[in-house]
């Protein structure tokens, strides 16, 4: 029998305020699993603010720092920095923020603290748009998605924008993609950042039915399926050069395996799904490339 | 105790220094720029034992030390202008969250078009954010004012921030005295907050708050202000003990007998001072009233002291155009309730650093001589 390397200990209670099905309620049962009692969060507005329950309540059963939207990382930096001069270096200083904070208005205040090696752990629990104002388009949005903002008509243009490719290009000692459906991997993950030191990131994919358009009891088939079908890549980059792929599929199944059950892509045309089918091929060889280069590295230096 | 000649911005970072800061995050801005480079030198030689987070942005500045003063440390950061107007929105946060910061603001006008002088519309613009604000008319005041407001910051839980003029302050040298750090211990212990981001008491801060608490926890932030009121001159008078120098929420300056009360602030205040003293000579009865702390406003203290001249004149070195002066407003607001009470007269004047003369106030006296009814603006000293 495989041995169990989740945690036992729950941190997170029940009430907290999360739809069915949401992927980031569980990102955060899992990271405080892995992260413990010690362990200050810095939450700027996101899903987090409603789902962690109304004053007086609190579901999250370790300190939480409620900040502005764009300053997960910089009241982070501030708490860190608190944590260095009061001599309490053991506190795991955390901003978990949602993918509007992260990749869009908060993304000033990161690359800073990531420039820094402000001594932080920022998890981005990233459900594809700004779900907590009402499922408007972010940068984190996958290219051809409905949003209230990018209507049928006229859904995103762009692709998701690659956030662990500007942190890595920052050269922080960690950054790594995750998603809630390996639950073994993430945790694995947080916990190896949080023996790290210095400015450290995960983004981990977490399905949000409302927004998504699914039935709340598929979000771990979703959350697997898109490691499966290469549309999000398990993977992790150390000193923003050696990347190393966690989860690779001998075969990546058709990417309409992951779209068709989601009514944010159910407008796609045939061509549309052909393209996407080829953008995630493609990225999924660089990805591989750069693996492989990152073992040439070495010699190379 | 020792005398140097020192810059109002370095007047700051000694103050900070004294106040044992543990956690500075700054980002710079002329004129606030020397603020924090002598104390990134004091934190590089070990002369201060503290945390300098060199951040991005001013709004990155003041999510930093929120941060640091939520966690318990004692955080400052210092700043002006643009700066201050970026982080609004994090000031007002500070406030709600009741933390204690204490910051500089070098009061610099407002683009476009660019520049880089004095005016308090920076400032006085971020009235309603929560802070306490304390206007200092010399570079001594900068710096001891420093380690006031964090004597009264933390016993009330609200943020303060220390004002003063761009160059005529923050760059001219005047002798300060610099005083021991053991007294400076004596007077300000180190900074204790019982709610703090502690894992081993575990509270979530600023968590949605509907309708039925919201209006309580703005009311308690009404209430710590009205507290301070009492608090800023009771620690006025014990810092006169020990420092032998008094700070009170206003400064008046020879009002007993004064027909014509001259209210001013910061640097202008003191050109005020010799304009009263030479008036005064020719047998003027005149007064000057300086407000040295604008939020929580000193209402009653203006009342007493305004509500027996005959006339009142406001000098704003600011505007909130379409409305006027800033002060002059919140004078007519505290007068608004006194019976008969005395015409104010609100001259707008050396915006954008113009230089405001000790010819020019006394010229404001005399014009006001002439008048009965009061104005509610005035332009001094516009061209065209």
């Amino acid at each position: 029998m495989r041995k169990l390397t989740i945690p036992r200990e729950e941190y997170m209670t029940p009430g907290h305020l999360a739809c069915q099905g949401c992927g980031g309620a569980l990102a955060m049962r899992l990271a405080l699993k892995a992260l413990g009692k010690k362990t200050i969060l810095s939450i700027p507005a996101c899903c987090w603010s409603v789902i962690d329950g109304p004053f007086p309540y609190s579901a999250a059963g370790v300190p939480i720092f409620h900040a502005p939207f764009e300053t997960a990382a910089s009241t982070s930096a501030g708490v860190a920095a608190a944590m260095k001069i009061l001599g309490k270096e053991d506190v795991n200083v955390v901003a978990w923020a949602g993918d509007g904070g992260t990749f869009d208005i908060g993304i000033q205040a990161i690359s800073g603290a990531a420039e820094r090696g402000d001594n932080i752990l920022y998890i981005v629990y990233d459900n594809e748009a700004y779900m907590n104002t009402g499922i408007q388009r972010s940068s984190a949005t996958p290219y051809k998605a409905w949003t209230t903002t990018t209507p049928y008509k006229f859904p995103k243009a762009r692709p998701k924008k690659d956030i662990i490719g500007i942190l890595a290009a920052h050269k922080i000692p960690y950054a790594a993609t995750a998603t809630v459906a390996y639950a073994e991997d993430f945790v694995k993950k947080v916990k190896k950042a949080a023996s790290m030191r210095g400015f450290r990131f995960i983004q981990v994919l977490s399905p949000c039915p409302p927004g998504w358009k699914t039935p709340p009891e598929i979000t771990i088939k979703l959350a697997r399926l898109a490691v499966q079908t290469g549309v999000f890549p398990l993977y992790e980059v150390e000193n923003g050069e050696k990347y190393k792929i966690n989860i690779k599929p001998k075969k990546l199944k058709p990417v309409i395996e992951y779209l068709k059950l989601q009514g944010r892509f159910r407008h796609l045309t045939q061509e549309d799904v052909d393209e996407i089918q080829r953008m995630v091929e493609r990225n999924w060889k660089v990805l591989l490339a750069r693996e492989e280069f990152s073992k040439q590295i070495e010699k190379i230096v | 105790m020792k005398r140097m000649a020192i810059v109002g911005n370095h007047a700051l970072s000694y103050g900070a220094l004294l106040s044992r800061v543990q956690v500075i995050a700054a980002y710079p801005i002329t004129p606030q720029t020397q603020v924090v480079e002598l104390l990134s030198e004091m934190c590089a030689d070990g002369t201060l034992k503290a945390e300098f987070v060199k951040v991005e942005s001013e709004h990155s500045a003041m999510a930093a030390v929120m941060g640091a003063s939520a966690s318990g440390a004692r955080a400052f950061t210092a700043t002006s202008s643009q700066g201050l107007a970026l982080m609004h929105e994090v000031l007002h946060w500070v406030t709600g969250a009741r933390l204690p910061v204490v910051m500089g603001n070098i009061n610099r006008a407002f683009g476009p078009p660019w520049s880089i002088w004095t005016e308090q519309t920076d400032s006085l613009s971020q009235r309603d954010t929560g802070w306490m604000q304390i206007y200092a008319q010399d570079n001594q005041e900068v710096l001891d004012s420093v380690i006031l407001a964090y004597k009264v910051s933390e016993q009330v839980l609200l943020p303060t921030m220390v004002v003063l003029d761009a160059f005529f302050l923050s760059h001219t040298s005047e002798p300060v005295e610099i005083p021991d750090q053991e007294m400076v211990d004596e007077f300000l212990p180190p900074y204790e907050n019982k709610y703090i981001l502690n894992p081993d008491d575990p509270h979530a801060f600023g968590g949605l708050t509907n309708p039925e608490w919201y209006m309580e926890l703005r009311y308690k932030i009404h209430k710590a202000h009205e507290e301070a009121l009492q608090l800023i001159e009771k620690e006025g008078r014990e810092f006169e003990k020990l420092f032998g120098r008094y700070y009170g929420l206003v400064d008046p300056y020879r009002v007993d007998d004064a027909d014509t009360i001259l209210v001013a602030v910061s640097t202008a205040a003191s050109t005020a001072r010799y304009a009263v003293d030479l008036l005064r000579e020719r047998g003027k009865k005149v007064g000057l009233l300086r407000i040295r702390v604008f939020r929580p406003f000193p209402y009653e203290r203006v009342k007493e002291i305004l509500s027996g001249a005959k006339k009142v004149i406001v000098l704003d070195r600011n505007l909130s155009p379409g409305a006027g002066g800033i002060i002059a407003s919140e004078v007519r607001g505290a007068l608004a309730n006194v019976k008969n009470h005395p015409p104010v007269f609100s001259y707008i004047m050396g915006l954008g650093g113009r230089d405001i003369t000790t010819k020019n106030i006394m010229e404001l006296f005399e014009e006001v001589e002439k008048m009965e009814e009061g104005k509610d603006i005035i332009w001094k000293g516009v061209k065209i």
